[in-house]
């Protein structure tokens, strides 16, 4: 394990121009850093600008209406400030990323195969056989079985965890070092999701450095994940180790989100839920973002924006009333 | 004990997928398979499966929106087939539906007021008078400002939506509403707020709910009794607690053990199933559920197993239940964390309750917070 983090961001920003001249801050001042040999679970609700990070550290947003500022960091390289060709290299090479939808990001008009073989040929300079070869080994190594005749079915040949299963293969395919996952099981039955985060895991200890994990799924989180990253209106409002999170969250809107999920191991009587929903991002709150739903919420979070403040080794929180368990005790 | 609400008896249907030149079928799925349950007044029965497992179907039926192959429904003692007009539109005002997607089941053209009023107005609920006072009540009683009746569906969030649409189905003043997965769009905490509402409006109603899910988190949290369907039949069905305390079908168990709990290090069995789901076009011979059953044997590829109940309402459809190891597939409580679960409360208390009146409703305002960055 290297000291420099596989991938480092610094204040990022991503705001987006309207067509009618209006701006929306989707990503603000995200600091992020992954490690390797880690699994990050970046968590939130729709809006929060989860997806957002992502594609922007894939260099995947549009360039005509976006603006990114800050620094991301992979490997050294700053990835913002790559050249497009050079960028290309990089993507599906030694940073990869599986989407939600596998069926709308898989081509309907190529066969599976050709579609790992494109990425081999491309990034690996081998020949189409030998890459053949290569994608055969991949769709075994994600477990599609009868792999050698997979190969050849068009996407809509094959079944939902299939699908994803191919997606991840086409990913890995030239052994990238961090592999991003967008809600990667949202749209599978939980006993696929069981199956697909059974081959992450797998795949992170035998041949993935890093994945971070975008989902609004704790349960998820807590199967697979060693660190979260709790995102709401497009800042990180927590960030801790896994065990740290779930036993003392630092912030109420993480403590909204466990208290939201209705448990199988006992009997509550009402779920907890966060009341109101997420502020509109054109016209944020000038104080803690999360304020006007939060029960605890004070006369200082309103005034001016909270910073992140270490509750705990590897703990943040960007909450001005941490730690938040002496309000209630 | 008074008679059930709803019956259904060896309810069955069949979808031709395709036709010969000929017309004849050559390609059937059958999506429900001999299904029965009862389901009594004021009690909430969930129908949880994966895609493709036929509860939705089994909603439609229910409903009569679709005609069974085979079986009957009878509703509140009367069989639902040989209903004439004027019962079936009784029925339809006793019987409703809430869809999973809010955004494609309320009409982009009207406004939430005539969306609700529509209802009232066909079944002659109310005065024609009083029509615009009931539509406020509805709103308030799901947590919504009634001011809200003017606007139009896209003004509201999705969870707000669901609100509108389970307002809609209350309009009528039904005994059952079909729950189709009405909170699997909604993001969690959201989702919470309208799985608090069902509860709320059930204890006040006294509804039935037939709440069809795939979330067995969510259906533990809501339902008194479960069934379990897997191939358009039911493999296994109980009382709830019963149910998740000690699953007894396989297939119940393997779903159990696939839910991702909120918690690191939980302890459980973990029973994670090979393979895809067959094609419900051939489904397997004997147990539909043998080729990804770790227990399957000689016997479970040829012989369909029975639904058997023992006598004190928990059934299932296994040949070697009795022999399987016991399990715990829920995981352990764990190190419960007190400060964690006073947080907790403290959103609880929070929460919008319906019918608490307007004010309640100003947090979940459309616009954003007015204060500019």
């Amino acid at each position: 394990m290297s000291a420099a983090p596989l991938l480092d961001i610094r204040d990022l920003r991503v705001v987006f121009r309207g067509d009618n001249g209006g701006f929306t801050h989707a990503v603000d001042t995200v600091d992020l850093t992954v490690a390797h040999g880690t699994t990050l679970g970046l968590v939130g609700e729709s809006g929060c600008g989860k997806s957002v990070t992502s594609l922007a550290i894939m260099g995947l947003l549009p360039r005509a209406t976006t603006e990114i500022s800050g620094q991301v960091r992979f490997a050294g390289i700053d990835l913002l400030a790559l050249p497009d060709r050079a960028l290309r290299d990089l993507r599906g090479d030694r940073l990869a990323m599986v989407f939600q939808e596998p069926m709308t990001s898989l081509n309907p008009s190529y066969t599976i195969g050709e579609q790992i073989i494109e990425a081999v040929v491309r990034h690996r300079g081998v020949s189409r056989r030998e890459a053949r070869g290569h994608a055969i080994d991949m769709l075994r190594r994600v477990k599609i079985p009868a792999a050698e005749r997979r190969i050849d079915d068009y996407p809509h040949r094959l079944s939902g965890g299939m699908r994803q299963r191919a997606m991840i293969a086409i990913a890995l395919s030239c052994d990238p070092e961090l592999l991003i996952a967008d809600e990667p099981t949202t749209a599978l039955d939980v006993t696929i999701q069981a199956q697909i985060l059974d081959l992450l895991r797998e795949l992170k200890a035998s041949t993935l450095s890093a994945i971070v994990l975008i989902t609004h799924d704790l349960g998820v989180v807590a199967e697979i994940c060693e660190e979260v990253a709790v995102m709401y209106a497009g800042e990180i409002v927590e960030r801790a180790p896994i065990a740290g999170i779930f036993a003392r969250p630092g912030h109420p809107y993480t403590v909204g989100l466990i208290g939201s999920i209705p448990r199988l191991d006992r009997r509550t009587d009402r779920l907890a839920s966060v009341p109101g929903r997420v502020p509109n991002m054109t016209g944020l709150p000038r104080g803690c973002r999360f304020a006007p739903r939060c029960p605890f919420a004070g006369d200082m979070c309103v005034s001016a924006p909270p910073p992140l403040v270490k509750i705990g080794e590897g703990h943040w929180t960007r909450c001005v009333r941490a730690p938040i368990e002496e309000l209630v005790s | 004990m008074s008679p059930p609400l709803l019956a259904a008896e060896g309810l069955t249907r069949r979808f031709v997928l395709q036709r010969s030149a000929l017309g004849r079928p050559t390609a059937i799925v059958k999506a429900v398979d001999g299904v029965s349950f009862t389901l009594r007044a004021g009690e909430t029965l969930a129908l949880v499966g994966e895609s493709g497992s036929g509860k939705s179907t089994v909603g439609r039926l229910v409903l009569r929106l679709i005609e069974p192959t085979a079986g009957r429904i009878v509703f509140a003692g009367r069989d639902l087939s040989r209903l004439r007009a004027a019962e079936l539109r009784a029925f339809r005002r006793n019987a409703q539906l809430v869809f999973q997607d809010p955004y494609a089941s309320l009409n982009p053209r009207m406004t939430v007021g005539d969306i609700l009023a529509e209802p009232i107005a066909l079944h002659a609920m109310v005065p024609p008078a009083r029509r615009r006072e009931r539509v406020a009540e509805l709103l308030d009683m799901v947590g919504l400002d009634p001011r809200f009746a003017g606007r139009y569906p896209h003004e509201f969030s999705g969870g707000q939506r669901q609100r509108i649409a389970i307002a809609r189905a209350l309009a009528v003043e039904p005994k059952l509403v079909v729950c189709d997965e009405p909170v699997s769009s909604l993001d969690v905490s959201i989702r919470s707020q309208v799985l608090n509402l069902l509860q709320d409006l059930r204890a006040r109603l006294g509804l039935a709910y037939l709440f069809i899910s795939h979330d067995l988190a969510v259906v533990k949290h809501l339902a008194d009794r479960v069934a379990v369907m897997n191939f358009g039949r039911i493999v296994e069905t109980a009382d709830a607690d019963a149910l998740f305390a000690a699953p007894r079908h396989p297939y119940t168990r393997a779903l159990l053990s696939a839910i991702p709990v909120p918690q690191p290090r939980a302890r459980r069995d973990r029973m994670i199933l090979a393979g895809d789901m067959p094609s419900a076009l051939e489904p397997p011979a004997g147990c539909h559920f043998h080729p990804r059953c770790p227990f399957a044997v000689e016997r479970c590829r040829i012989e369909r197993p029975a639904l058997v109940d023992d006598g004190a309402g928990h059934a299932a459809a296994c040949h070697r239940w009795t022999e399987l190891p016991a399990v715990g597939a829920v995981a352990e409580a764990g190190r419960a964390s007190p400060a964690l679960d006073r947080l907790i409360a403290a959103f609880a208390q929070a929460d919008v309750r319906p019918g608490a009146g307007a004010d309640t409703v100003a947090t979940e305002r459309i616009a954003g917070a007015p204060v500019l960055r």
